[in-house]
């Protein structure tokens, strides 16, 4: 039988128990409220299924059954003792028919027209007379007058079926029975916990065996040892399934669903070898299901309203799942219509779920999380796919069923995304097993992009071809220069503090000798790190069981697992280390920026900015000048040490063959570069830094150190182009580079738009409020290069006295931290005051890729939120903000 | 089953509450047997890094990972040293969740009559005062009545 269909017939049959149990509850207390809405939700979700099923007959039961629960769910009809038993007659006749499927795999023939009608008399009944529903249901069928005819009498449920549907069930269902069974969790559970203790026997006999020497004991011992190991593979696998299996139904739905409301689908999955626990992947199915329905439903447009829009006829329903943080993060995105906030509210309004004041304080965001109230819906018909306020509640409920969360993301005309996390307690992972100073721990693979195998002593200047690169430190801070990328490490040993038996002599000299072993290159987000260990042993399939409550603390890890010898051994969490060590902001370079820089015209006297925020910084000399130099980490692309020789000349300027392309070099200092020094032989350091294809190199005499600190720039006395003003790094005075300015000298052309890239937006004014020179300068560039007219002010106030003054803009671009008045106050500033200003698109510039933060960012009012350094991102969300309406369906 | 309280099953039930005994570095101590799930000899233990300095590490207790407490430390008493034999692991179950106490020697499974138990006496190391419900005079040595949801209250 077909796997689906299968499928369909377990669940129903669970539906149908359910059902009777609850209908009959239903008829005891009539104004029970969950009752009804379970008993709605359970026919809702079979008539859903047999839809996409073709199960014609079954559907138009079912929808006539719905039809009528929907009334008593809106409390336009009473519950009376004879519409449940007209319900029950329903669900009696949906089991005749299921039973016949499962006989037959197919659909038995029949008439259901009579009850059919006595449904809908009884729908419609609600109308004329609440009390009585079941007179016009006499009278409006006509096909079977007999048993219609009394529908008092209880004993007729099955009246209208017995002729039509009674011959396939003495087929018995056992002819095709499905073929699974459902075992509980906790017999799984408990079989898991007796082949670990099974394990661990195994090992002490083979240890014993191994110690007495007993050569009769080998060959039953290898087999005992194959078969445990056999079954503990086995039963761990009982657990879990890629959820690519709940996806398995989906494109047909999709494919089906596309024809039945003439659209144009398609269905992309990515991730779908991402591994659930069986049980998580049970709850969550159907939840799927209702979203991915409700994208193809409500979310895409027609092709025509598509191509109006100027979208592609086809859309797209995307489907993602991936582990991350310890979590699964399931997507579900459309590039559909998006949610209208309007439509939204004023449905809060009417179905009196909100009143107008407290409309008004929500944030676009709060308003969206209204369709996950109960009976809400936004579809303005209700049709047999959806829309019947069905589904994101049960989703909803689902998902938080399992300890997860579940949140939207929409923006009207561009589509809708559901982001839904489940904690990954119930998971079993792939990890790789390290070790560092003598103990084991898992690092979850998810994270793990590769490894790198790195030597000891011998390296020499530089990691010449085929010997394994060393770990170099900068100061104290290690780093891998690994393919031209500088690379940030962490030490294992050191952040767990570990004690290394045997190397304090070693530790004692330069600790560069000692590093020996592996570095776990991880990537957490848009954030790759490495993490120095010892030796790496194997992967394992590992179950993650939380650690005890004393200990949640730490965050440095994820949880702890029994190892397939019986060993406990923890976790690593990349996300904690990455946290604890400051890795995941190597945008840190952004966080100065962002934090501290200066302001040119600060108002009187304020020279000094602010700045908490502790930024990593590259100190360098250049030159030929003592005094240091320094440019935020977070802007250089690399480090590079460049033979002399390889430097050439090119229109005036030193130039080098790059990775196949010529890249500027710009000299950084006064005299400029001489070009004799190419034939002194030696070796030129280079900063590199990278803009799409694009790359440019500052020669600078020697690289110091990176250090993490504070960044107050002041502006120096003599105002020196190329140089933001000074800063006390190290207790040393050092200027600070404006690294905009610099790649200015690298040619015309570095901030301007590639050929074609921006059409002629020509006249859109943006507002910048930014309170950092250094991005002002970094960001006004670039956003006038791309045609934009743009505006830069240092403050919220200053931008808000703006408005005041009656500027008018198109979209405005902010920073987040400010002092005086933050970004997120800005934004809700603009949204509530009202006027022109109100509606415009906000981008927040941010250097916390967080998406706690984005959230925040979103709620206070802003349209979208971009990492700073990033000015493709921030460009096209421009482009996305200004594009021209879509018009709405 | 972490059983009642124990102050109150002590005032609640007759003459006599039943005790496991067990020493700590030459202390002896008593936990209120109800408490105890289990006696294992010495265990590998998989030391937690960053912990409080009190947890020893984890063990495998058939296939439940069970956090093992350093009572020696726990107690403020001298930690053992490399020649010492491995501690013995008490189980005790609190909240649901599976730690074992770590002793040197365990004793026996006696009943102590209400009579012989005094509280705390003042003088006594406030560090200990906060673990322990009282002390038991019997034969001539003074046990020390370990409360196990306050040995627990690490962190």
């Amino acid at each position: 039988m077909d796997d689906l269909l299968a499928d369909f017939l377990t669940e129903t049959n669970e539906g149908l128990i359910a059902l009777d149990a609850a209908l009959l509850r239903l008829e005891r207390t009539p104004d029970d409220r969950p009752t009804l809405s379970e008993i709605f939700r359970l026919v809702h979700t079979i008539k859903g299924t047999c839809g996409f099923l073709g199960l014609a007959r079954l559907e138009k039961v079912a929808h006539a059954a719905e039809n009528v629960l929907g009334r008593y769910r809106e409390g336009t009809l009473a519950v009376t003792p004879d519409g449940i038993s007209l319900i029950l007659r329903a669900l009696d006749c949906i089991k005749a028919i299921v039973a016949g499927l499962e006989a037959g795999g197919a659909e038995p023939p029949g008439d259901d027209g009579a009850l059919i009608a006595a449904l809908d008399a009884a729908a419609e009944g609600g109308e004329a007379g609440a009390a009585a529903p079941m007179p016009p249901a006499a009278e409006a069928p006509g096909p079977a007058p007999p048993s219609v005819a009394s529908p008092e009498a209880n004993p007729a449920p099955g009246a209208a079926l017995p002729e039509d549907a009674a011959p396939p069930p003495p087929g018995g269902p056992g002819a095709a029975a499905p073929q699974t069974i459902r075992v509980s969790v906790e017999v799984l559970e408990d079989l898991m916990t007796l082949v670990s203790e099974l394990v661990l026997t195994r090992n002490q006999l083979l240890q014993l065996a191994r110690a007495t020497g007993d050569s009769a004991l080998t060959v039953p011992l290898q087999r005992l040892s194959h078969i445990t190991s056999d079954l503990q593979e086995g039963v761990m696998k009982t657990r879990m399934q890629p959820i690519g299996n709940a996806w398995a139904k989906l494109p047909r739905l999709v494919r089906d669903l596309g024809l039945e409301l003439g659209k144009k689908i398609v269905l992309e999955t990515r991730g779908a070898e991402t591994e659930l626990d069986r049980q998580v992947l049970e709850l969550i199915r159907d939840p799927l299901t209702h979203m991915v329905r409700n994208s193809a439903d409500h979310g895409i447009e027609s092709p025509e309203e598509r191509r109006a829009a100027g979208k592609p006829e086809t859309g797209r329903i995307l489907l993602n799942a991936c582990h991350e943080g310890g979590q699964i993060v399931l997507e579900i995105g459309d590039d559909g219509r998006g949610l209208s906030v309007e439509r939204i509210r004023a449905k809060a309004l009417a179905q009196g779920l909100a009143t107008e004041a407290e409309l008004a304080q929500m944030s676009e965001r709060e308003v969206l999380r209204f369709i996950f109230r109960p009976g809400f819906s936004t579809a303005g018909q209700v049709t047999a796919v959806s829309g019947r306020g069905v589904g994101m509640d049960v989703v909803k409920t689902n998902v938080e069923r399992i300890g997860g969360t579940i949140d939207l993301r929409s923006r009207e005309g561009r589509g809708t995304t559901f982001t839904i996390k489940i904690p990954l307690t119930l998971a079993i992972v792939s990890a790789l097993i390290v070790e560092a100073a003598g103990e084991r721990f898992a690092i979850p693979q998810i994270g793990v992009v590769e490894l790198v195998r790195v030597g000891g002593a011998g390296g020499g200047d530089g990691a010449t071809e085929g010997q394994a690169p060393r770990v170099e430190r900068i100061k104290e801070a290690p780093v891998l220069r690994l393919r031209d990328r500088l690379l940030p490490l962490v030490s294992l040993a050191e952040l767990l503090r570990l004690d290394r038996p045997g190397v304090e002599e070693a530790s004692e000299g330069a600790g560069d000798a000692a590093e020996e072993g592996f570095v776990v290159v991880t990537q957490i987000g848009a954030h790759v790190f490495g993490i120095i260990v010892d030796r790496v042993f194997d992967t394992e399939e590992i179950v993650v069981k939380p650690v005890a409550p004393i200990l949640r603390h730490v965050t440095m890890f994820s949880g702890n697992t029994i190892l397939g010898d019986g060993s406990v051994i923890m976790i690593l969490d990349p996300n904690g280390i990455a946290r604890a060590t400051g890795v995941a902001r190597d945008d840190a370079g952004e966080e100065i920026a962002g934090g501290g820089a200066a302001a040119d015209h600060a108002g009187p006297g304020a020279t000094a900015l602010r700045s908490e925020a502790r930024t990593a910084v590259l100190l360098f000399r250049a030159g030929g000048e003592e005094t240091p130099k320094a440019v935020p980490l977070g802007l250089v692309a690399r480090l590079e040490d460049i033979p002399r020789e390889r430097i050439e000349r090119s229109g005036g300027m030193p130039v080098v063959q790059y990775r196949g392309q010529l890249m500027p070099l710009v000299p950084l200092g006064t005299e400029g570069w001489a070009p004799e020094a190419a034939g002194s032989g030696g070796r030129q350091a280079v900063l590199v830094f990278n803009d799409r294809d694009r790359a440019m190199g500052l020669m600078v005499d020697e690289i110091l150190d990176v250090v993490e600190a504070p960044l107050r720039i002041e502006r120096g006395a003599a105002e020196r182009p190329g140089f933001l003003g000074s800063t006390v790094l190290q207790g040393r005075v050092t200027d600070v580079i404006d690294t905009a300015w610099w790649l200015r000298q690298a040619g015309e052309d570095w901030f301007a738009a590639p050929a074609g890239g921006e059409p002629g937006r020509g006249a859109a004014r943006i507002l910048l409020v930014e309170d950092s020179a250094f991005f002002r300068h970094l960001v006004v560039p670039a956003l006038s290069a791309a045609g934009y007219a743009v505006t830069a002010v240092e403050s919220a106030p200053q931008a808000l006295k703006l408005r005041e003054a009656g500027a008018a803009f198109e979209a405005i671009v902010s920073d987040i931290e400010m002092p005086e008045m933050d970004g997120l106050a800005f934004a809700r500033a603009v949204r509530e005051g009202g006027g022109d200003w109100a509606a415009l698109p906000m981008i927040a510039l941010t250097s916390r890729a967080d998406p706690a933060d984005a959230e925040r960012g979103r709620a206070a009012g802003f349209t979208d939120y971009v990492g700073k350094y990033d000015r493709e991102a921030l460009l096209a969300s421009l482009r996305d903000c200004l594009a021209p309406p879509v018009a709405l369906g | 089953m972490s059983g009642p309280p124990a102050a109150l099953a002590l005032a609640g039930r007759g003459e006599e509450e039943t005790f496991l005994t067990l020493t700590v570095a030459g202390q002896p101590c008593a936990l209120p047997v109800l408490a105890v799930r289990d006696v294992l000899a010495a265990q590998a233990i998989t030391r937690i890094p960053l912990a409080p300095a009190e947890v020893a590490g984890s063990l495998n207790l058939r296939g439940r990972i069970v956090t093992a407490i350093d009572l020696r430390r726990r107690l403020g008493l001298p930690s053992r040293l490399p020649g010492e034999p491995a501690a013995m692991s008490v189980v005790v179950e609190h909240q649901g969740e599976l730690y074992s106490l770590l002793a040197d020697a365990v004793g026996e499974v006696i009943p102590l009559p209400r009579e012989g138990f005094a509280p705390n006496p003042p003088t006594l190391d406030p560090l200990w005062r906060e673990i322990s419900r009282g002390v038991h005079r019997e034969d001539g040595r003074l046990l020390v009545v370990l409360e196990v949801e306050r040995v627990l209250a690490i962190g």
